[in-house]
């Protein structure tokens, strides 16, 4: 039995087909156990194709599922559409376009995510919620407290990937979903947006699950890794089994798990 | 004359707003407005005739344009039927509506009983010409929808509205039902395309079931014309140069009926014209656009 005060993600046995019912049809998810507490950050890894953002997609509703259930915060939400989930899930795309509205300003990008699932006709900036947007903003250090009027579209992508960021931390989800959300960036903003994140995952205390194909970053951040196989969960560490681990033995421990020698697949498992 | 063209640029321009909604705030290629204003003007006129009160009759022309406007929504997201395709299925079924609303004719003369116009002229026209006491009038309307909207572009639903055009995505992860947004942005577009229908209907004298030809490009024409006059991202600056653009397009058809004809241009040409003016607006706005990130990319990029 589950103890749903202490589970916030519990999915059951989840399954994803593609082109159902068709000769192509595809499982990229066969059937998915997975249990996150509240509070644990996960770092997923895997070879394309391994079903890591599919897994994402399902638990925000961005795909149907096929079989199985999805619980966040002890109810299952599988037949809720994405954006009745979104009140639950926070995500950030590996796309910095793709989490704000560009030709809208930075302020009201803020205050349709500050005012998340409420759509009433009432002014959607108060003085006060401003303030505290303000105040937000400012944390990033970026200088966007200036440039509250301007146009996202004009801001470059690791700050427009930081206020996604802040966008999906400040509507406090129960869980906050990252997809390759620095996969995009350079370097400089790679390590920036990662820091902000880790900053903002432990400031609003956030569950996180983190996809990622960094396997040096996976290991390093996060209090949980989970190797994702063809559709399958093959590896779950955590705590100490954890911290003994590094870049060659994951990659030894892939090989092991996924039955097979582990041919050269490193250039998608840096 | 100057103030048939201010009267005609404030009437359409209202519509033009409409066509702002959904081609610029929705990215949704809506044609409906073709329906929409036609259907305004018959429900509109016909309520007018019948004798019930101006206001009542031009909120129930919104009302129609409204449910112009949710009926192809309706066909485009339930039967996934393309955007342009639903309008087009909107206005042809419209059109029948149309005859039966005007009591099975096309056409419904109002200048014996019109009282928008009257109330208009009375309003002001005792110290004023009564032509300019209209155009008062109109532009109290005008006025008064701009800040309407204005003020709901700034409420929660509004600022949704906004992102939905523009990242689909963000209004999903906003927790918005992005269908049902959407319809209502598309139904309150068609509304003011049916409102501007039947005020039409009342400054010409009669309702006519061929009145929205042509809307949809003269709507566009107007919007594009304005947006060579005013730069912003300023929602309430995007709404007024809607108007703006409405009153240039006018003053130009009206010098093409006017001085036309020592060009040769007729005012059978006009229809031409209209389209002319869409694609040189268009033009323009490119040739701007490029003027504008010529510096920057020559340039260093910005760090």
């Amino acid at each position: 039995m589950i103890d749903h005060g202490k589970v916030e993600i519990h999915l059951e046995k989840v399954e994803v087909a593609f082109g159902r019912g068709t000769v192509d049809e595809h499982l990229v998810l066969r059937g998915i156990d997975l249990e996150v507490k509240k509070g644990q950050r996960i770092s997923i890894i895997g070879s394309n194709g391994a079903g890591k953002t599919t897994l994402l997609n399902a638990i925000a509703g961005t795909v149907p599922i096929c079989a199985g259930k999805v619980f966040i915060g002890g109810v299952d939400r599988a037949g809720e559409r994405e954006w009745m989930r979104a009140r639950y899930v926070g995500r950030v795309r590996q796309d910095p376009l793709a989490g704000t509205a560009g030709g809208m300003s930075v302020i009201d990008n803020l205050a349709l995510a500050a005012r998340k699932g409420s759509r009433r006709f009432v002014p959607s900036m108060t003085p006060k919620l401003r303030r505290e947007l303000v105040a937000r903003v400012a944390e990033l250090g970026m200088g966007l407290e200036n440039r509250l009027k301007e146009n996202v579209n004009r801001l470059s992508g690791g700050q427009r990937q930081a206020l996604t960021l802040l966008m999906a931390a400040i509507s406090r989800p129960a869980v906050l979903l990252l997809d390759e959300h620095i996969a995009a960036l350079d370097p400089r903003n790679a390590d920036m947006v990662s820091a902000l994140t880790k900053r903002f995952v432990q400031e609003y205390n956030l569950t996180s699950i983190t996809v990622t194909h960094d396997m040096k970053r996976a290991l390093d951040e996060g209090d949980r890794l989970v190797m994702m196989h063809d559709g399958r969960i093959i590896v779950d560490i955590e705590g100490a089994e954890k911290a003994d681990m590094d870049v060659e033995k994951l990659i030894a421990l892939f090989g092991k798990a996924r039955g097979a020698a582990f041919v050269q697949d490193d250039a998608l498992l840096r | 004359m100057i103030e048939g063209i201010l009267l005609e640029g404030l009437i359409y321009g209202i519509m033009a707003l409409g066509v702002f909604m959904s081609f610029r705030i929705l990215d949704f290629p809506d044609l409906t407005a073709e329906g929409a204003f036609p259907f305004g003007a018959s429900v509109g006129g016909a309520l007018i005739a019948g004798g019930t009160p101006a206001p009542l009759a031009l909120l129930a022309a919104f009302g129609a344009g409204a449910l112009a406007g949710c009926a192809t929504s309706a066909i485009h997201h339930g039967l996934r039927v393309p955007a342009l395709l639903a309008g087009i299925v909107t206005i042809t079924g419209l059109y029948s509506i149309d005859l039966r609303v005007l009591g099975g004719r096309a056409n419904l003369p109002l200048i014996a009983k019109n009282p928008v116009m009257r109330s208009a002229e009375s309003w002001l026209g005792s110290s004023f010409n009564t032509s300019w006491a209209s155009f008062l009038a109109f532009a109290l309307i005008t006025f008064v929808i701009l800040v309407v909207l204005d003020l709901f572009f700034h409420s929660e639903v509004g600022v949704a509205l906004g992102a939905l055009g523009n990242n689909e995505a963000s209004v999903v992860s906003a927790g918005v039902n992005p269908v049902r947004l959407r319809t209502f942005g598309i139904a309150l577009g068609n509304g003011l395309a049916g409102l501007s229908g039947a005020l039409a209907a009342s400054y010409q004298g009669f309702a006519d079931v061929n009145f929205g030809q042509g809307v949809i490009a003269a709507g566009l024409a107007s919007v594009m014309l304005g947006e060579l006059l005013i730069r912003s991202n300023r929602i309430g600056v995007l709404l007024f140069r809607v108007i703006l653009g409405s009153l240039l397009f006018r003053a130009i058809m009206y010098a093409g009926r006017s001085w036309g004809y020592l060009a040769g241009i007729t005012p059978n040409d006009l229809k031409l014209m209209t389209a002319v003016l869409v694609v040189v607006a268009l033009a323009l706005t490119r040739w701007k656009d490029r003027l504008a990130t010529m510096g920057p990319r020559r340039g260093k990029a910005a760090p």
